[in-house]
């Protein structure tokens, strides 16, 4: 498989599958989702190898390709995989595929241009993931805003096009500065080494002073921050969610947040070390309040979708409290959290489309006893939602529980604060469960509910592997993803030792690495 | 004995001159062919220009590596007169073919108004070329003047009428501070040569005089007019509702990259050694004008309306590129206007599809479910508009890149940078509003009727490519666009 673009043809085969579905005949639009799920099959079977061919172990990063895009700026279009984003790839390739067979029979109108669209969101997510050089990074980043706010805006609910909206200024608003500080930095980058370029590994080698660090980080932890999100830009995600058709609402959460994350991992922190170092005490205090005030706002939620967007923010608050702590057991729980948030939340958000496709309502006040109905649903509700708090056994355990440890070996104070949202999610999450499923039932259009049909046991089926897998057994995933995290801390420190050197000698270190141009102004 | 004057013939390079005179050619066959009367829906008119314009981009190609200056210096063969004459002939026939069926279904389709074409094509294609103010001035009058007509062809309608007064006044008021300017220059310098002009200035110190500097203040403020930059954008919004709207995607896309052109000759060859002077008052001008623009088309309902606003925003962001200055300055702002004409042109050839007769839909409600009861259509707009926005991937986003790039490069950070990039958020929100008028309203009333017709598919069809291509593939135009600048400095 060397000489194949492997990695090219992940990303742009569910791009031409969503053309070639968009361009279908008006007669074949009940036909769409089923060529569409056809696809999204066929490339989650192709990542497959993901799991088992990136070697964990193996320095720098795999599967690369690199062709020359635009040679007189020095962008490249460079692809390539590590642990880290492997797994999120796979990630994708799995939530699109399940969250399309749920969509299955949501979508009736206009189906061809709804499937085409989640094809190219997934194309746009892989490349993003893959994508080794800033400019196009960027590119994937937000060309990728343009099918998500199409599924908002056009099959969202009530007030989809505010909601649609919002999503993308907002996103917007955050990106473009990070693109201002790519091409300061990319300017900064051409002086220090007489070579332009917009490649990762460039940045990767470019020493900057402490002070300098700052605006770059504040920039680039913006963008992400906002993707992730952080408290407090986090006010697009629950109109976002809840807006959002099943299919949409599912990819958001289960991919799109990770993005930010993916992004503190793979840019921010390694790039500037030194401005990171500086502000990780101020972000992990923003993550603990992410996580206490998302947690806090969910307990009153009287709608499930909005219940399960704050229980995002709660638990994206974990993924960042990890990261902060700047240590392996934060790193691992943060990336294992990131996984497991993906499975149960996207999960959640599929449960709740189930039961609105029944009942056309998703406010936990119209539900109760759900179990006598369709006890197979309120089982696999069950499971779910004690993987979404984290008991022992299931996957959410395992990524807390590392966060907490790595959080309380970094400063104690933010593990305390922060174990106080595992307690707030066994109170929102158990005491909407007893809502909407235990007791009498309450409303009479409850008892003609179906329970779930062979399509949708289908989708479930995997989804409790996963859960139980990476619960009972979590060293599969943690041997893949540890090598690369290490990796990004290792050189997070390496090069916060070396700017605190630059800054000591600036003249010396730049003037000898740049002869010609040391008397270019910056 | 008095020596008499024998007369002398200048030498003259013909080929560097082809487009100049096939353009005043078919100007003047397309009048001459008046006295042969016209078949009632003929084609003539059209025809006649496109071939001319084919054959003025045909001659300027055939020369495009030599470098000439004629007229003693007055008008100049080099890389930029190449790009911008190449460019003039690409906007001269897009518009020529979304104005085929257009013309003809709002009744303006007399052959006047393809020589006026053709004569405006040829004042920009003088202006790109003008080594001198004096030949500046001529071709930037050209331009106008033909402009002005085409603006009020719709004769008929009063919304026409005031659109070509209001441009025609304040288009005067603008020539005259540009002429006053060109008159203190020459008084101060003693030249109006552009390089002339810069090697006088270059190492005198009569550069702080205040001649020179209200000389250069009237010129910049005749040309910041031509463009539409705040605060000389009155006359835009209300040119560009009321002139039909062929025309005004012309003008969009064709004015503005003219006015650039010379701008762009006379800041770098004239007053390079005054940069000191006019990067501050550009870069205020610019973050101004940027956020006017932006504002305002926040408002609008009128699609040509928010057009002409969101063309006045990038003119703010043309301004960045020229602050920048430098190769990299001035490539970005040749790649941006070759951008912005295929996007903006591509939009307004959109617009020309749309509606039957001269009724033609307005409000950005009237595109209300066309989105998917015409694909295409929905498509190359919502394209268009996300190229405007300056989302990858497309052209426009390069060309935010490469600007802001330029300017990041010069130091520009803070604060013209930062307003910049914000004020391509605040233009994603208007760009948004006709998605969200194609895709997410359903229509109200009788559906927007589109007047499909071959020239103008071929038109959409061209500018979408290249909006698309030069998003994925810049590397060609960027290169072209460096070279053009070459020779400038």
């Amino acid at each position: 498989m060397s000489g194949f673009p492997y990695l090219s043809f992940l990303v742009f085969f569910p791009l031409a599958a969503g053309v070639l579905v968009a361009l279908l005949p008006r007669s074949a639009e009940r036909s769409a989702r089923l060529w569409a799920t056809v696809a999204a099959g066929f490339e989650l079977v192709v990542s497959l190898p993901l799991w088992w061919r990136v070697i964990p172990g193996a320095p720098g990063f795999q599967f690369e390709e690199q062709v020359d895009w635009l040679p007189a700026l020095g962008a490249s279009y460079h692809l390539g995989v590590d642990g880290v984003s492997a797994l999120l790839a796979l990630l994708t390739t799995i939530v699109t595929l399940l969250a399309m067979l749920g969509a299955w029979n949501q979508v009736e109108q206009r189906s061809r241009e709804f499937f085409a669209l989640v094809l190219a969101l997934e194309a746009g997510m892989l490349g993003t993931f893959f994508s080794l050089d800033l400019l196009v990074f960027y590119v994937f980043w937000e060309a990728m805003l343009i099918p998500m706010y199409l599924l908002i805006g056009v099959w969202g609910g009530q007030r989809r096009v505010y909601a649609a909206v919002k999503f993308f200024l907002y996103t917007m608003a955050g990106s473009v500065l990070m693109l201002v500080a790519i091409l300061s930095l990319y300017h900064v980058q051409r002086q220090y080494s007489g070579v332009a370029s917009f490649d990762l590994s460039a940045f990767y080698s470019l020493p900057l002073k402490p002070q300098e660090q700052l605006w770059y980080f504040l920039a680039f932890a913006f963008a992400f921050a906002i993707k992730v999100p952080m408290w407090p830009v986090h006010t697009w995600l629950p109109d976002a969610h809840v807006e959002a058709p099943t299919a949409g609402s599912v990819i958001l959460a289960a991919v799109l947040l990770k993005m930010g994350a993916y992004g503190f991992i793979r840019f921010a922190m390694p790039m500037f070390p030194n401005a990171l170092l500086a502000c990780a005490p101020w972000l992990a205090w923003i993550a603990v309040v992410g996580i206490v005030y998302g947690a806090v706002v969910a307990m009153v939620q009287p709608d499930l979708k909005k219940l399960v967007a704050y229980s995002s923010v709660s638990h994206m608050g974990f993924c960042m409290l990890g990261l902060m702590a700047m240590n392996p057991q934060g790193f691992a729980g943060s990336m294992m959290t990131m996984l497991s948030h993906g499975v149960s939340t996207g999960a959640l958000f599929l449960l709740v489309g189930v039961i609105y496709e029944r009942r056309h309502t998703r406010a936990i006040a119209d539900f109760g006893g759900l179990w006598t109905v369709v006890p197979v649903f309120s089982s696999v509700f069950l499971v779910v939602t004690l993987s979404s708090i984290g008991l022992p056994g299931t996957n959410g355990f395992v990524g807390e529980f590392l966060v907490l440890l790595g959080a309380f070996r970094a400063h104690v104070p933010w593990a305390v604060v922060a174990a106080t949202g595992v307690i707030l999610s066994a109170c929102y999450m158990l005491w909407m469960f007893q809502r909407v499923v235990f007791g009498p039932v309450t409303h009479e259009e409850t008892r003609g509910l179906v329970d779930l049909g062979l399509r949708e046991r289908l989708v479930f089926a995997p989804i409790l592997l996963l859960i139980f897998w990476m619960g009972v057994a979590p060293q599969p995933f943690l041997d893949r993803m540890q090598p690369a995290l290490d990796r990004s801390l290792e050189l997070t420190r390496t090069r916060a030792r070396q700017a605190a050197v630059v800054a000591a000698e600036p003249s010396a270190l730049r003037a000898a690495a740049m002869p010609d141009s040391a008397g270019v102004p910056r | 004995m008095n020596v008499v004057p024998q007369p002398q013939f200048l030498p003259v390079d013909w080929w560097a001159l082809g487009a100049v005179i096939a353009l005043t050619a078919g100007a003047i066959v397309l009048l001459l062919l008046e006295f042969v009367p016209p078949r009632p829906r003929g084609n003539r008119g059209a025809i006649v220009g496109l071939l001319t314009l084919a054959a003025a981009g045909w001659a300027v190609w055939q020369v495009r590596d030599s470098k000439r200056a004629l007229f003693e210096g007055m008008f100049v063969h080099d890389g930029l007169t190449v790009f911008f004459t190449l460019l003039f002939c690409a906007i001269g026939a897009v518009s020529v073919l979304m104005s085929w069926d257009y013309a003809k279904r709002t009744r303006i389709g007399q052959p006047e108004y393809y020589a006026l074409l053709l004569t405006s094509v040829l004042g920009m294609v003088v202006m790109a070329a003008s080594n001198d103010l004096i030949t500046i001035f001529l071709g930037l009058e050209l331009m106008s003047l033909s402009l002005y007509v085409m603006v009020g062809f719709r004769r008929h309608q009063l919304e026409s009428n005031e659109a070509a007064l209001k441009y025609f006044l304040l288009g005067a008021f603008a020539s005259g501070f540009l002429l006053y300017g060109i008159a203190l220059l020459y008084g101060a310098t003693g030249s109006t040569n552009l390089q002339r002009i810069g090697e006088f200035l270059g190492d005198s110190p009569i550069a702080r005089n205040p001649l020179v500097l209200v000389g250069g203040l009237l010129v910049l403020t005749g040309f910041l007019f031509k463009v539409a930059a705040v605060p000389f954008h009155m006359w835009t919004p209300d040119a560009y509702q009321g002139a039909p709207t062929s025309v005004t995607g012309f003008m969009a896309a064709g004015a503005k990259a003219a006015g650039f052109a010379a701008l762009l000759r006379i800041l770098l060859r004239a007053l390079p050694s005054l940069s000191d002077e006019w990067q501050p008052l550009l870069a205020v001008v610019a973050m101004v004008t940027m956020t006017v623009g932006n504002v305002t088309a926040l408002l609008q309902n009128n699609l040509k309306r928010m057009l002409a606003y969101s063309s006045i925003a990038h003119a703010g962001y043309l301004l960045v590129a020229l602050v920048a200055g430098g190769p990299d300055g001035s490539a970005a702002a040749v790649f941006y206007l070759a951008a912005y004409s295929a996007m903006n042109l591509g939009a307004f050839a959109l617009l020309t599809l749309l509606g039957r007769g001269s009724d033609e839909p307005v409000l950005v409600s009237d595109l209300a479910g066309l989105g998917f009861r015409q694909p295409v259509v929905g498509f190359a707009f919502t394209l268009f508009m996300i190229s405007l926005g300056g989302i990858p991937p497309t052209a426009g986003f390069i060309g935010k890149v490469l600007v802001f790039g330029a300017a990041v490069k010069a130091g520009f950070v803070w604060p013209l940078v930062v307003v910049g990039v914000l004020n391509s958020v605040i233009s994603v929100y208007y760009y948004l509003r006709v998605t969200v008028a194609l895709y997410m309203r359903a229509p109200e009333g009788e559906p927007v009727p589109v007047s499909w017709n071959a020239p103008a598919l071929v038109a959409l069809g061209i500018t979408v490519v290249a909006t698309l291509w030069w998003g994925l593939q810049s590397q060609a135009l960027w290169l072209a666009a460096r070279q053009s600048v070459l020779g400038l400095l």
